[in-house]
Protein backbone atom coordinates (compact mmCIF):
# COMPACT_ATOMS: atom_id res chain seq x y z
CA UNK A 1 0.00 0.00 0.00
CA UNK A 2 1.21 3.56 -0.78
CA UNK A 3 0.04 6.90 0.20
CA UNK A 4 -0.36 9.82 -0.76
CA UNK A 5 1.47 12.70 1.67
CA UNK A 6 -0.43 15.31 3.47
CA UNK A 7 0.12 18.52 1.70
CA UNK A 8 2.17 21.55 3.05
CA UNK A 9 0.85 24.76 4.11
CA UNK A 10 2.33 27.71 5.17
CA UNK A 11 2.52 28.62 9.26
CA UNK A 12 0.92 31.76 8.48
CA UNK A 13 1.68 34.99 9.93
CA UNK A 14 0.01 33.98 13.67
CA UNK A 15 2.43 30.56 14.10
CA UNK A 16 4.95 31.98 17.14
CA UNK A 17 2.28 31.78 20.17
CA UNK A 18 2.37 28.10 19.00
CA UNK A 19 6.11 27.59 18.11
CA UNK A 20 8.46 30.19 19.24
CA UNK A 21 6.55 31.96 21.77
CA UNK A 22 10.13 32.55 24.05
CA UNK A 23 8.61 34.26 26.61
CA UNK A 24 6.35 36.30 24.56
CA UNK A 25 2.69 34.72 25.10
CA UNK A 26 1.80 31.90 27.39
CA UNK A 27 2.88 28.76 26.26
CA UNK A 28 6.29 26.91 26.62
CA UNK A 29 8.78 26.75 23.53
CA UNK A 30 9.56 23.01 22.68
CA UNK A 31 12.86 24.16 21.19
CA UNK A 32 15.21 26.89 21.35
CA UNK A 33 17.86 28.42 19.53
CA UNK A 34 20.58 27.23 21.69
CA UNK A 35 21.40 23.72 21.23
CA UNK A 36 24.65 23.07 23.42
CA UNK A 37 24.57 21.21 26.10
CA UNK A 38 26.74 21.37 29.26
CA UNK A 39 28.70 18.04 28.05
CA UNK A 40 29.05 18.78 24.24
CA UNK A 41 32.38 18.96 23.35
CA UNK A 42 33.48 20.93 20.22
CA UNK A 43 33.79 24.71 19.43
CA UNK A 44 31.10 26.61 20.67
CA UNK A 45 29.57 29.26 17.81
CA UNK A 46 27.28 31.39 17.13
CA UNK A 47 25.43 31.51 14.01
CA UNK A 48 23.36 34.85 12.72
CA UNK A 49 21.82 36.41 10.34
CA UNK A 50 18.99 37.84 8.57
CA UNK A 51 16.21 36.63 5.97
CA UNK A 52 15.32 39.25 3.11
CA UNK A 53 12.34 39.08 0.73
CA UNK A 54 12.80 39.80 -3.05
CA UNK A 55 12.37 43.35 -2.68
CA UNK A 56 15.30 43.62 -0.14
CA UNK A 57 12.90 43.80 2.60
CA UNK A 58 13.36 41.77 6.25
CA UNK A 59 11.07 39.02 6.47
CA UNK A 60 10.29 39.30 10.09
CA UNK A 61 7.62 36.72 11.08
CA UNK A 62 9.53 33.50 9.15
CA UNK A 63 10.50 30.47 11.39
CA UNK A 64 13.95 28.55 10.73
CA UNK A 65 14.87 25.59 12.18
CA UNK A 66 18.76 23.51 11.77
CA UNK A 67 19.54 20.28 12.14
CA UNK A 68 23.27 19.22 12.83
CA UNK A 69 25.76 16.78 13.67
CA UNK A 70 27.96 16.93 17.04
CA UNK A 71 31.57 18.09 17.14
CA UNK A 72 32.39 14.37 15.42
CA UNK A 73 29.99 14.38 12.87
CA UNK A 74 27.61 12.29 14.26
CA UNK A 75 23.62 12.65 14.33
CA UNK A 76 21.48 11.87 17.41
CA UNK A 77 18.72 9.94 15.30
CA UNK A 78 18.61 5.73 15.30
CA UNK A 79 20.17 5.48 11.64
CA UNK A 80 23.34 7.25 12.26
CA UNK A 81 24.06 3.99 14.61
CA UNK A 82 27.74 5.47 15.92
CA UNK A 83 27.89 5.91 19.32
CA UNK A 84 28.07 9.18 20.70
CA UNK A 85 29.62 11.04 24.21
CA UNK A 86 27.13 13.43 24.69
CA UNK A 87 23.60 14.52 24.75
CA UNK A 88 23.47 17.17 22.16
CA UNK A 89 20.64 16.67 20.23
CA UNK A 90 21.50 19.09 16.86
CA UNK A 91 18.30 20.42 16.26
CA UNK A 92 17.06 24.01 17.22
CA UNK A 93 14.27 26.44 16.23
CA UNK A 94 14.02 30.33 16.05
CA UNK A 95 11.72 32.65 15.15
CA UNK A 96 13.13 35.83 13.33
CA UNK A 97 13.01 39.30 14.83
CA UNK A 98 11.65 43.01 13.90
CA UNK A 99 15.40 43.11 11.74
CA UNK A 100 14.42 39.99 10.06
CA UNK A 101 17.50 38.68 12.17
CA UNK A 102 18.13 35.18 14.22
CA UNK A 103 20.77 33.72 15.99
CA UNK A 104 22.00 30.26 17.46
CA UNK A 105 24.21 29.39 19.84
CA UNK A 106 25.39 25.92 18.89
CA UNK A 107 28.42 23.86 18.41
CA UNK A 108 30.87 23.24 15.19
CA UNK A 109 29.64 20.51 13.73
CA UNK A 110 32.16 17.98 12.25
CA UNK A 111 32.96 16.40 8.52
CA UNK A 112 29.72 14.11 8.14
CA UNK A 113 29.50 10.66 5.66
CA UNK A 114 28.48 11.50 1.93
CA UNK A 115 27.62 9.16 -1.06
CA UNK A 116 30.30 6.88 -1.71
CA UNK A 117 32.54 7.21 1.14
CA UNK A 118 33.63 11.08 0.68
CA UNK A 119 33.33 13.20 3.43
CA UNK A 120 31.09 15.97 3.46
CA UNK A 121 32.63 19.43 4.82
CA UNK A 122 30.97 20.41 8.20
CA UNK A 123 27.76 21.69 7.33
CA UNK A 124 23.97 22.78 8.95
CA UNK A 125 20.26 21.99 7.10
CA UNK A 126 18.25 24.77 7.41
CA UNK A 127 14.37 25.13 6.53
CA UNK A 128 13.16 27.59 6.48
CA UNK A 129 9.28 28.61 7.30
CA UNK A 130 7.13 31.66 6.62
CA UNK A 131 3.90 33.25 5.63
CA UNK A 132 4.02 33.33 1.88
CA UNK A 133 6.38 30.02 1.93
CA UNK A 134 3.33 27.05 0.88
CA UNK A 135 5.97 24.89 2.13
CA UNK A 136 9.60 24.92 3.83
CA UNK A 137 12.95 25.62 1.47
CA UNK A 138 15.92 23.97 2.57
CA UNK A 139 19.37 24.82 2.36
CA UNK A 140 22.97 24.28 4.16
CA UNK A 141 24.98 26.17 6.11
CA UNK A 142 28.65 25.73 5.46
CA UNK A 143 31.77 27.61 7.21
CA UNK A 144 34.71 30.14 5.59
CA UNK A 145 37.00 28.25 7.16
CA UNK A 146 36.68 24.63 6.46
CA UNK A 147 39.42 23.64 3.65
CA UNK A 148 36.97 20.88 3.33
CA UNK A 149 34.73 23.06 1.60
CA UNK A 150 36.66 22.58 -1.80
CA UNK A 151 35.88 18.94 -1.78
CA UNK A 152 32.42 18.89 -0.32
CA UNK A 153 29.78 16.47 -3.13
CA UNK A 154 27.05 18.55 -2.46
CA UNK A 155 28.75 22.03 -2.86
CA UNK A 156 29.52 20.43 -6.26
CA UNK A 157 26.55 20.09 -7.22
CA UNK A 158 25.91 23.77 -7.22
CA UNK A 159 27.04 26.50 -9.61
CA UNK A 160 30.07 27.99 -8.95
CA UNK A 161 29.30 31.54 -8.98
CA UNK A 162 26.22 30.53 -6.58
CA UNK A 163 28.55 28.58 -3.94
CA UNK A 164 29.25 31.40 -1.69
CA UNK A 165 26.00 31.85 -0.53
CA UNK A 166 25.88 28.64 1.33
CA UNK A 167 28.90 29.87 3.22
CA UNK A 168 29.10 31.36 6.58
CA UNK A 169 31.54 34.34 6.91
CA UNK A 170 33.53 34.16 10.46
CA UNK A 171 34.26 37.17 12.74
CA UNK A 172 35.05 36.94 15.96
CA UNK A 173 33.22 38.96 18.68
CA UNK A 174 33.41 39.56 22.22
CA UNK A 175 36.10 36.63 21.60
CA UNK A 176 33.36 34.22 20.91
CA UNK A 177 33.76 33.08 17.20
CA UNK A 178 30.39 34.37 14.70
CA UNK A 179 29.14 33.17 11.48
CA UNK A 180 27.39 35.29 9.39
CA UNK A 181 24.88 33.81 7.00
CA UNK A 182 22.28 35.59 5.04
CA UNK A 183 19.37 33.80 3.82
CA UNK A 184 18.08 35.95 0.25
CA UNK A 185 15.07 34.24 -1.36
CA UNK A 186 15.65 36.57 -4.26
CA UNK A 187 17.82 38.47 -6.30
CA UNK A 188 21.41 38.23 -7.71
CA UNK A 189 22.60 36.58 -4.57
CA UNK A 190 19.62 34.14 -3.96
CA UNK A 191 20.94 31.95 -1.88
CA UNK A 192 21.13 27.94 -2.96
CA UNK A 193 18.05 26.05 -2.05
CA UNK A 194 17.80 22.68 -2.23
CA UNK A 195 15.08 19.73 -3.81
CA UNK A 196 15.40 17.24 -0.78
CA UNK B 1 14.19 -0.01 9.30
CA UNK B 2 15.99 1.93 7.08
CA UNK B 3 13.69 4.74 4.90
CA UNK B 4 13.85 6.48 1.61
CA UNK B 5 12.18 9.58 1.06
CA UNK B 6 11.19 10.06 -2.52
CA UNK B 7 11.36 13.13 -4.12
CA UNK B 8 8.12 12.46 -6.11
CA UNK B 9 6.00 12.44 -3.58
CA UNK B 10 6.22 15.87 -3.32
CA UNK B 11 3.94 16.47 -5.98
CA UNK B 12 1.34 16.49 -3.98
CA UNK B 13 2.51 19.77 -2.14
CA UNK B 14 2.00 22.96 -3.57
CA UNK B 15 4.41 25.57 -5.62
CA UNK B 16 6.33 27.73 -3.79
CA UNK B 17 4.89 30.71 -5.85
CA UNK B 18 1.27 30.53 -6.00
CA UNK B 19 0.10 33.87 -7.58
CA UNK B 20 -3.62 34.12 -6.04
CA UNK B 21 -1.63 33.50 -2.25
CA UNK B 22 -0.25 37.07 -2.48
CA UNK B 23 2.97 37.23 0.14
CA UNK B 24 4.34 34.03 -2.43
CA UNK B 25 5.63 35.98 -5.13
CA UNK B 26 8.15 37.70 -3.03
CA UNK B 27 9.50 34.73 -0.86
CA UNK B 28 9.72 32.12 -3.22
CA UNK B 29 12.78 30.64 -4.42
CA UNK B 30 13.18 32.16 -8.17
CA UNK B 31 16.49 30.57 -9.35
CA UNK B 32 16.29 26.32 -10.10
CA UNK B 33 16.41 24.21 -6.92
CA UNK B 34 20.13 22.06 -6.34
CA UNK B 35 18.48 18.43 -6.83
CA UNK B 36 20.91 16.05 -4.36
CA UNK B 37 20.81 12.59 -3.46
CA UNK B 38 19.94 11.87 0.05
CA UNK B 39 22.99 11.95 2.53
CA UNK B 40 23.02 11.07 6.63
CA UNK B 41 22.28 14.76 6.91
CA UNK B 42 18.51 14.65 5.14
CA UNK B 43 18.40 10.96 6.41
CA UNK B 44 18.16 11.84 9.96
CA UNK B 45 16.36 14.09 11.83
CA UNK B 46 15.01 15.10 15.67
CA UNK B 47 14.75 12.21 18.26
CA UNK B 48 13.13 14.17 21.27
CA UNK B 49 13.36 13.78 25.04
CA UNK B 50 10.35 12.88 27.29
CA UNK B 51 10.33 16.43 28.64
CA UNK B 52 9.04 17.63 25.56
CA UNK B 53 5.40 16.90 25.85
CA UNK B 54 3.89 17.46 29.34
CA UNK B 55 0.61 16.01 30.32
CA UNK B 56 -2.05 18.76 29.13
CA UNK B 57 -0.42 19.76 26.54
CA UNK B 58 -2.79 18.05 24.57
CA UNK B 59 -6.25 19.59 26.18
CA UNK B 60 -6.38 23.51 24.89
CA UNK B 61 -9.78 23.49 27.13
CA UNK B 62 -7.79 23.35 30.11
CA UNK B 63 -4.84 25.78 29.88
CA UNK B 64 -6.47 28.39 31.82
CA UNK B 65 -8.51 29.10 35.11
CA UNK B 66 -12.39 28.72 33.30
CA UNK B 67 -13.35 27.02 30.35
CA UNK B 68 -13.15 28.45 26.52
CA UNK B 69 -16.55 29.40 24.78
CA UNK B 70 -17.03 27.59 21.84
CA UNK B 71 -17.90 24.04 20.44
CA UNK B 72 -16.04 21.65 22.13
CA UNK B 73 -14.20 19.19 19.94
CA UNK B 74 -12.00 16.34 19.75
CA UNK B 75 -9.32 16.01 17.21
CA UNK B 76 -7.53 12.91 16.23
CA UNK B 77 -6.15 10.55 13.95
CA UNK B 78 -3.07 8.83 12.91
CA UNK B 79 0.18 9.84 11.63
CA UNK B 80 1.71 7.62 8.88
CA UNK B 81 4.22 6.99 6.53
CA UNK B 82 3.73 6.38 2.54
CA UNK B 83 4.25 2.66 3.23
CA UNK B 84 1.38 2.96 6.31
CA UNK B 85 2.99 2.33 8.90
CA UNK B 86 2.12 4.09 11.82
CA UNK B 87 4.92 7.00 12.94
CA UNK B 88 5.31 6.23 16.85
CA UNK B 89 6.40 9.21 19.01
CA UNK B 90 6.04 11.70 16.75
CA UNK B 91 5.85 15.53 18.35
CA UNK B 92 2.73 17.30 17.24
CA UNK B 93 2.22 20.68 17.38
CA UNK B 94 -0.86 22.40 17.03
CA UNK B 95 -2.28 26.16 17.20
CA UNK B 96 -5.35 27.64 15.69
CA UNK B 97 -8.02 30.83 16.27
CA UNK B 98 -10.53 30.77 19.13
CA UNK B 99 -13.95 30.22 18.54
CA UNK B 100 -14.45 33.81 17.28
CA UNK B 101 -11.86 33.51 14.76
CA UNK B 102 -9.29 35.40 16.59
CA UNK B 103 -5.80 34.90 16.96
CA UNK B 104 -3.80 35.28 20.56
CA UNK B 105 -1.33 36.67 17.85
CA UNK B 106 -0.34 40.55 18.32
CA UNK B 107 -0.20 41.24 14.82
CA UNK B 108 -3.82 40.20 14.86
CA UNK B 109 -6.07 43.00 15.33
CA UNK B 110 -9.37 42.28 13.73
CA UNK B 111 -12.34 42.93 15.70
CA UNK B 112 -13.37 39.87 17.28
CA UNK B 113 -12.93 39.13 21.08
CA UNK B 114 -10.31 37.47 22.63
CA UNK B 115 -11.26 34.58 25.05
CA UNK B 116 -8.90 34.49 28.23
CA UNK B 117 -9.52 31.19 29.05
CA UNK B 118 -7.83 30.20 25.46
CA UNK B 119 -4.50 30.40 24.12
CA UNK B 120 -4.89 28.15 20.81
CA UNK B 121 -1.54 26.22 21.20
CA UNK B 122 -1.30 22.41 22.08
CA UNK B 123 1.41 19.58 21.51
CA UNK B 124 1.29 15.96 21.70
CA UNK B 125 3.23 12.77 20.85
CA UNK B 126 1.86 9.75 18.87
CA UNK B 127 1.51 6.34 20.47
CA UNK B 128 2.96 3.69 19.54
CA UNK B 129 0.19 2.70 16.72
CA UNK B 130 0.78 6.90 15.45
CA UNK B 131 -2.23 8.02 17.15
CA UNK B 132 -3.02 11.31 18.57
CA UNK B 133 -5.61 13.24 20.30
CA UNK B 134 -6.24 17.11 21.27
CA UNK B 135 -9.22 18.61 22.67
CA UNK B 136 -10.52 22.06 21.73
CA UNK B 137 -12.68 24.26 20.48
CA UNK B 138 -14.07 24.75 16.95
CA UNK B 139 -12.20 27.81 15.24
CA UNK B 140 -14.02 30.05 13.55
CA UNK B 141 -13.45 31.71 10.02
CA UNK B 142 -11.75 34.72 9.71
CA UNK B 143 -10.85 37.88 7.10
CA UNK B 144 -7.45 38.43 6.11
CA UNK B 145 -6.26 41.10 3.41
CA UNK B 146 -5.27 38.66 0.69
CA UNK B 147 -8.10 40.51 -1.30
CA UNK B 148 -11.31 41.99 -1.23
CA UNK B 149 -13.77 40.28 0.99
CA UNK B 150 -11.27 37.24 1.90
CA UNK B 151 -11.79 34.86 4.81
CA UNK B 152 -10.03 32.32 5.49
CA UNK B 153 -12.00 28.61 6.00
CA UNK B 154 -12.02 27.42 9.66
CA UNK B 155 -8.39 25.46 10.08
CA UNK B 156 -5.99 24.24 12.82
CA UNK B 157 -2.55 24.72 12.02
CA UNK B 158 -0.60 21.58 12.41
CA UNK B 159 2.98 21.35 12.69
CA UNK B 160 4.97 17.37 12.75
CA UNK B 161 8.10 15.73 12.32
CA UNK B 162 8.74 12.09 10.86
CA UNK B 163 11.51 9.91 10.56
CA UNK B 164 13.57 12.45 8.99
CA UNK B 165 14.43 16.27 8.40
CA UNK B 166 13.07 16.21 5.27
CA UNK B 167 10.08 14.30 6.60
CA UNK B 168 9.06 17.59 8.35
CA UNK B 169 5.56 18.94 7.91
CA UNK B 170 3.57 22.18 8.15
CA UNK B 171 -0.21 21.58 6.97
CA UNK B 172 -3.81 22.77 8.18
CA UNK B 173 -6.31 20.82 8.78
CA UNK B 174 -9.58 21.95 7.29
CA UNK B 175 -13.03 20.94 8.28
CA UNK B 176 -15.71 19.21 6.09
CA UNK B 177 -18.28 20.92 3.93
CA UNK B 178 -16.80 24.25 4.67
CA UNK B 179 -18.64 26.87 1.94
CA UNK B 180 -14.97 28.75 1.87
CA UNK B 181 -13.34 26.42 -0.15
CA UNK B 182 -13.41 27.81 -3.09
CA UNK B 183 -12.71 30.95 -2.59
CA UNK B 184 -9.16 30.41 -0.35
CA UNK B 185 -6.60 31.09 -2.13
CA UNK B 186 -3.69 29.03 0.36
CA UNK B 187 -6.35 25.66 0.62
CA UNK B 188 -6.29 26.05 -3.46
CA UNK B 189 -3.06 26.36 -3.63
CA UNK B 190 -2.69 22.55 -3.63
CA UNK B 191 -3.42 21.96 -7.56
CA UNK B 192 -4.42 18.04 -7.24
CA UNK B 193 -7.94 17.55 -6.28
CA UNK B 194 -7.30 14.38 -4.32
CA UNK B 195 -4.35 15.61 -2.28
CA UNK B 196 -6.05 18.95 -1.22
CA UNK B 197 -9.14 16.94 0.32
CA UNK B 198 -6.59 15.05 2.53
CA UNK B 199 -6.34 18.01 4.43
CA UNK B 200 -10.11 17.73 5.19
CA UNK B 201 -10.60 16.55 8.52
CA UNK B 202 -13.76 13.89 8.69
CA UNK B 203 -16.72 13.83 11.13
CA UNK B 204 -16.27 11.23 13.31
CA UNK B 205 -19.48 10.12 15.08
CA UNK B 206 -17.88 7.44 16.58
CA UNK B 207 -15.74 9.13 18.63
CA UNK B 208 -18.11 11.25 19.06
CA UNK B 209 -18.38 11.47 23.37
CA UNK B 210 -22.34 12.19 23.86
CA UNK B 211 -23.19 15.06 25.47
CA UNK B 212 -20.04 16.51 25.39
CA UNK B 213 -18.03 16.96 22.21
CA UNK B 214 -17.94 16.61 18.58
CA UNK B 215 -15.02 14.45 17.26
CA UNK B 216 -13.03 15.13 13.70
CA UNK B 217 -10.67 12.25 12.05
CA UNK B 218 -7.42 13.79 10.67
CA UNK B 219 -4.44 11.23 9.19
CA UNK B 220 -2.25 12.58 8.36
CA UNK B 221 0.80 11.16 5.92
CA UNK B 222 4.38 12.01 6.35
CA UNK B 223 7.35 11.14 3.38
CA UNK B 224 8.99 8.05 4.10
CA UNK B 225 9.43 4.73 2.51
CA UNK B 226 10.73 1.55 3.57
CA UNK B 227 14.05 0.96 2.01
CA UNK B 228 13.85 -2.35 0.45
CA UNK B 229 9.55 -2.20 -0.61
CA UNK B 230 8.14 -5.89 -0.50
CA UNK B 231 6.66 -6.36 -3.59
CA UNK B 232 3.22 -8.57 -3.65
Amino acid sequence: MTLGITPSQTVGPYFAYGLTPNGRYDWKDTFGNDLVTPDADGERIRIEGRIIDGDGVPITDSMLEIWQADAQGRYANPADPRPRNSTFQGFGRTGTDAEGRFVFETIKPGPVPGPDDTPQAPHILVAVFARGMLRQSYTRIYFADEPGNAADPILALVPEERRATLIAAKSVQNGHPVYTFDIRMQGDAETVFFEI
Amino acid sequence: MTFYFPTQSLSAFPPRLSPGYKSTPKRCPTKPLILMKHTLSELTGPVYGQDAVQPGDEDLTRQHAGEPLGERIIVHGRVLDEDGRPVPNALVEIWQANACGRYIHVVDQHPAPLDPNFTGAGRCKTDENGHYKFITVKPGAYPWGNHPNAWRPAHIHFSMFGHSFVSRLVTQMYFPGDPLFPFDPIFNSVTDEAARNRMISVFDLENTVPEWALAYRFDIVLRGRNQTPMES
